[in-house]
């Protein structure tokens, strides 16, 4: 039988969130998956700071912001639970290992990626500001001054370490959520090796945005929009490569590439993701670095704007085409 | 204890009717709640008019040999059973949807209580010596159940003589249920 003179094809099937095509996954994944996104890129870029300026961070927001991560991180994992079916069942997460899976991986990168970033911030502050964190009346009154000096001393003795851990957590965070989506077979739009390297990407580009938004100090948002630049350079060649691996493909690639060549995506991925979350910025960056223009915040929002619809149109339009010519 | 047993399904696309009486058994016998369903028919017209062919098919989960919902499953609610039936845990199932958007056949849903639901092969019956229920009360004998390993058995029969097909071979999944053209 051959598939492409099919007349009509009528399903008795009408599970919700699943007919008339998989709608299982709303705004709280790509929510997740962003925050989760800017999370390993300021972990990637707090680390690479460190190792090649060889020095802790300097301005007040760059020591910050480890504590920005653990608030965003929150946040996300705050998505993370909304999105569950059977809340009360959260806690199996951590109660085995899945090796096969790349959710099982997450929850247990994420738990990493916690302790990480406390010590990052902890032993990261400059004397004045561990002063102030302990004096702080909360802190006393939860009596956690001692422990607060212990940390920030651990991390002191073992700062090089932190940093190789946080750079090694924020890789693996980025790289899984891409992942997530890309080892599945049943979801042409999403099954690449790419999604791995373009999520991973696209977080350090909007990690770079999120410490951009702040007051940094010159040489580190000098090395953050020349990073950013490369960046974004790596994901325009990751996404043509997507585009270019699916519209080259069999039926199934091809009809999940046609979503974002003329179907449904085509308007919000060109305009939102390409345009205002990559082409732009990435002029804009340009222009900074060789006329010396003034840094503004706008590229670094557009970059965020892109960021967030990378996610929310990757993960509805994986869920609009599932494998096979019939279905 | 492992009993050797492969089980499978045959679903003869020309004794098929879509008379859902499958669709209907199934929810009686499991209990689905409504709205939703375990098994489903698919009807396929082909061709150019007038020479215009149907096929008609019973579908459920495909208990694929290479499943990837138990692959992509983080806390191991979903799981392979005795004879290879695809089955979910609930008191393990966090409802996190990997498995339902891992499925190429889309056989999954979520059970209004919170935990992924799906055709289990009535392995309760099967276990007792029964057919499960679609196979029992199919009215034109569409459907074979039986154990794969055993050469004897009515559907390893069925697959040595008659033409078949499986759904979405490209996913690589190995499914277990087969469509006898």
């Amino acid at each position: 039988m051959n598939p492409h003179d099919v007349v009509e094809v009528i399903s008795n099937r009408a599970n919700p969130g699943i007919d008339p095509h998989l709608h299982v996954w709303g705004w709280e994944i790509p929510g997740y998956l962003f925050l989760g996104g800017v999370v390993a890129g300021l972990l990637v870029l707090l680390a690479a700071l460190e190792l090649t300026r060889k020095r802790r961070p300097t301005s007040g927001a760059a020591q910050w912001m480890p504590l920005v991560a653990i608030v965003l991180l929150s946040l996300g994992m705050g998505l993370l639970f909304l999105d569950l079916a059977n809340k009360e069942h959260v806690y199996r997460f951590y109660t085995t290992f899945q090796p096969t899976s790349p959710m099982s991986w997450g929850s247990w990168i994420l738990l990493l990626v916690y302790p990480a970033l406390v010590l990052l911030f902890l032993s990261g502050l400059d004397e004045q500001r561990r002063d102030a964190l302990v004096a702080w009346k909360p802190v006393a009154r939860l009596r956690l001054a001692r422990l607060l000096r212990w940390a920030m001393a651990f991390g002191d003795r073992h700062r090089r370490g932190v940093v190789w851990l946080s750079l090694l957590a924020g890789v693996g965070l980025g790289a899984y959520t891409g992942l997530l989506l890309g080892t599945m077979a049943a979801r042409p739009t999403w099954n690449s090796g790419v999604m791995g390297p373009l999520f991973l990407t696209s977080g350090i580009s909007t990690g770079a945005a999120v410490m951009l938004l702040t007051r940094l100090d010159p040489d580190e948002t000098a090395a953050l929009v020349r990073w950013d630049i490369m960046a974004i350079a790596v994901e325009l060649v990751l996404l043509t490569m997507l585009l270019l691996g699916l519209s080259s493909g069999g039926t199934n690639a091809q009809a999940a590439a046609s979503g974002f060549l003329g179907g449904a995506y085509t308007a919000s991925f060109w305009s939102l993701v390409v345009m205002a979350g990559l082409v732009v910025p990435l002029i804009l960056n340009v222009l900074e670095v060789k006329r010396h223009t003034r840094m503004t915040l706008f590229a670094p929002a557009l970059v965020l704007i892109g960021g967030l619809a990378l996610r929310a149109i990757f993960v509805a339009a994986g869920q609009a085409h599932v494998v096979g010519v019939l279905h | 204890m492992s009993t050797g047993k492969r089980y499978a399904m045959t679903v003869d696309t020309r004794r098929c009717v879509g008379c859902s009486a499958c669709v209907l058994a199934c929810m009686a016998e499991n209990d689905v709640p409504e709205g939703y369903c375990r098994d489903w028919i698919v009807s396929e017209i082909h061709g150019e008019f007038p020479n215009l062919t149907q096929e008609i098919r019973s579908e459920r989960c495909m208990h694929c040999s290479n499943p990837p919902c138990v692959e992509v499953c983080p806390t191991g609610a979903s799981f392979v059973h005795d004879g290879g039936v695809v089955l979910v845990d609930p008191h393990k199932c966090t409802g996190c949807k990997a498995c339902i958007a891992s499925c190429p056949y889309d056989a999954r849903y979520v059970h209004p209580d919170g935990h992924v639901d799906k055709c289990t092969f009535c392995i309760h019956r099967v276990e007792r010596g029964d057919n499960p229920a679609c196979v029992s009360v199919c009215p034109t004998k569409a459907l074979t159940f039986g154990d794969l390993n055993d050469p004897t058995s009515e559907v390893s029969k069925l697959l040595r003589t008659r033409e078949y097909k499986v759904l979405q071979p490209e996913a690589g999944t190995e499914p277990n249920v087969f469509f006898l053209k």
